[in-house]
């Protein structure tokens, strides 16, 4: 897969922008602050329907225009597809596949498969667990988009189940007679059948994934390697399979019953786990330096691409602002790695940060232009 | 802003279901124009409504009488009985034609991020119905929403030591519609449901 041209108008600093890109390497020169990051952003929003670096959408629309519109033609198979979408901010998203419009604009999604690596992934390590485990549902989703289904119906069990937990705990407090838990164990019923079936696919992609994150941190980290990735639950060691775990997240809750109508919310299940992330011996978050962190970031990044790759989706690959935070060796080893994307896009304040074997097409950047340079 | 009678109508039909300030206007306005035998129609049906609709006494269904339509209809089985959130179900339902047993209608779905308990729906008249030993089969025709599924296991967890069968409306895919067409959630969740043929 690869994208052949990206079309922008009114999208961040970009009034009209017009690139034809290449597959195979692809690098965008030039200073900072100059918009190389807001072509990255616009093909993650064609990719997720969100971007990686704001919540909302209003900063996406350029200053003085009401709408900022991405069009993409990507090539999979030999084929081309168009993907126009239309960004207006407190609107939904107008979104056009090939050039019939589609009633839902999240029918886009899948049409770009990407794997993005940015600044802003240093909070896959240093960040909250919540950040690890959206990492983990977004490449499962990715992977298998009935997992969207599960995740969204294990999400509202939970909400019911800590309205239900909040109300009895309320009661409880005021000593306004009995708490109302007779449908407890209807929720705690439907929590664990959601609850295991994401757990054991949550397990299963863990497994499939820390041999990819071993590799690719030893390339990229120098010196030592020994990135392992584990997953972490607040149940303990878990048994394979989705029966067993459904009978040891029900014994879990029967255990937490009491703590839970103390404190009045949902205290086990796989939204309050983690992916831990070790190197030898040590946890990398509290241990690791900064370097080491980035690495390993990078790494879960490289590792996600690694595995769609090998499920036959040859996702395009984007590393913005990589090349400068590593040596001349890491450099190499990185693009050894990554050389041989179906495409892959780079971008770089200094020309000379990108090894050799990666001058594919390039692209300068400057004054509110994207110039092709050869 | 309007003044007086034009802008209470207005704010009163922007208080409807699914009906938003631009749409009130619309409708206020063209009730204003509209002839006044015609508007007059429409007050007294809202009155009526009001005054004589109320819910049947056995499956609490609406009906302008004690019992409804399908609780007097002396043809139907009295073996099987279908639970359903609300009246429009009932309707839904009966457009199949399938079905030949009695309704009863809970009013809603067990929702805590509403309040909505087992206490606010018309559990203990089901049970007071089943308790009679008549019902042989009892079919749970909730909605397949998180709620709907919720007060299904509910029900089937308090009926099923009395002896009843308990069933529930399969979910998968749409008749008539293309394999192609179904989004991953629905396609997922039928393969997750397939059956032996």
């Amino acid at each position: 897969m690869y994208v052949r041209s990206l079309d922008l108008v009114d999208f961040r600093s970009y009034p009209r922008a017009v690139v034809e890109f290449e597959p195979g390497p692809n690098v965008l020169v030039g200073p900072n602050g100059v918009g190389k990051t807001n072509l990255v952003e616009a093909l993650g929003y064609v990719a997720t329907l969100s971007s990686h670096r704001v919540a909302t959408d209003a900063p996406l629309v350029r200053a003085g225009a009401t709408t900022a519109v991405i069009r993409c033609a990507i090539v999979h198979d030999g084929r081309e597809l168009m993907v126009e979408l239309a960004i207006e901010p407190g609107k939904a998203n107008k979104a056009r596949l090939g050039r019939a419009p589609v009633t839902r604009a999240r029918d886009v999604l899948g049409a770009l498969r990407l794997v993005l690596f940015a600044p802003e992934d240093l909070s896959l390590v240093r960040g909250d667990p919540a950040e690890r485990r959206r990492y983990l549902d977004e490449l499962l989703v990715a992977r298998q988009p009935r997992f969207a289904g599960v995740r969204a119906d294990y999400d509202r069990v939970l909400k019911q189940r800590n309205a239900l937990l909040r109300t009895a705990y309320l009661a409880g407090k005021v000593g306004a007679g009995s708490r109302d838990l007779s449908t407890l164990e209807v929720w705690d019923a439907h929590l664990v059948e959601h609850g295991a079936i994401l757990l054991a696919a949550r397990l299963e992609l863990c497994a499939a994934l820390a041999p990819h994150v071993a590799k690719a941190y030893d390339a990229v980290a120098a010196g030592g390697g020994g990135a392992a990735i584990g997953y972490r639950s607040a149940l303990g060691d878990l048994p394979a399979g989705r029966d067993g775990l459904r009978d040891q997240l029900l014994a879990a809750l029967r255990d937490a019953r009491q703590a839970e109508l103390d404190r009045g919310v949902t205290l086990v299940g796989p939204h309050r786990d983690d992916l831990g992330l070790t190197l030898g011996p040590l946890p990398v978050k509290g241990y690791a330096s900064h370097g080491e962190s980035w690495s390993f970031a990078l790494a879960l990044r490289l590792a996600a691409y690694d595995l769609l790759r090998a499920d036959g989706i040859e996702p395009v690959l984007i590393l913005d602002d990589v090349f400068a935070e590593l040596d001349t060796g890491r450099r190499q080893r990185l693009a050894d790695l990554v050389g041989g994307a179906s495409q892959l896009l780079v971008t770089c304040a200094v020309d000379g940060d990108v090894p050799a074997d990666l001058r594919g097409a390039r692209f300068e950047l400057g004054d509110g232009e994207v110039r092709r340079v050869h | 802003m309007y003044e007086g009678a034009i802008q209470d109508l207005i704010d009163e039909l922007g208080r409807l279901p699914g009906v938003g300030p631009k749409s009130a206007q619309r409708i206020a306005f063209y009730l204003l124009s509209a002839d006044a035998a015609d508007v007059k129609r429409l007050s007294t049906a809202l009155d009526r409504v009001k005054e004589l609709v109320r819910f049947c006494t056995t499956c609490f269904n609406v009906t302008e009488s004690e019992q409804c339509r399908i609780c007097r209809d002396p043809r139907r089985s009295d073996d099987v009985l279908c639970v359903v959130e609300e009246s429009k179900d009932v309707v839904a339902i009966e457009k199949t034609g399938e079905f030949r047993g009695r309704y009863h209608v809970l009013g809603g779905a067990i929702n805590p991020l509403e309040g909505i308990g087992p206490d606010n729906l018309r559990i203990r008249e089901l049970m007071a119905r089943l308790g009679t030993g008549t019902v042989r089969e009892l079919i749970l025709a909730t909605d397949p929403t998180t709620e709907g599924e919720a007060t299904a296991t509910y029900l089937a967890l308090l009926v099923k030591p009395m002896g009843i069968t308990v069933t529930r409306l399969a979910s998968g895919l749409p008749v008539g519609g293309d394999l192609e067409y179904a989004d991953e959630i629905t396609l997922g969740r039928a393969f997750e449901g397939r059956r032996r043929v």
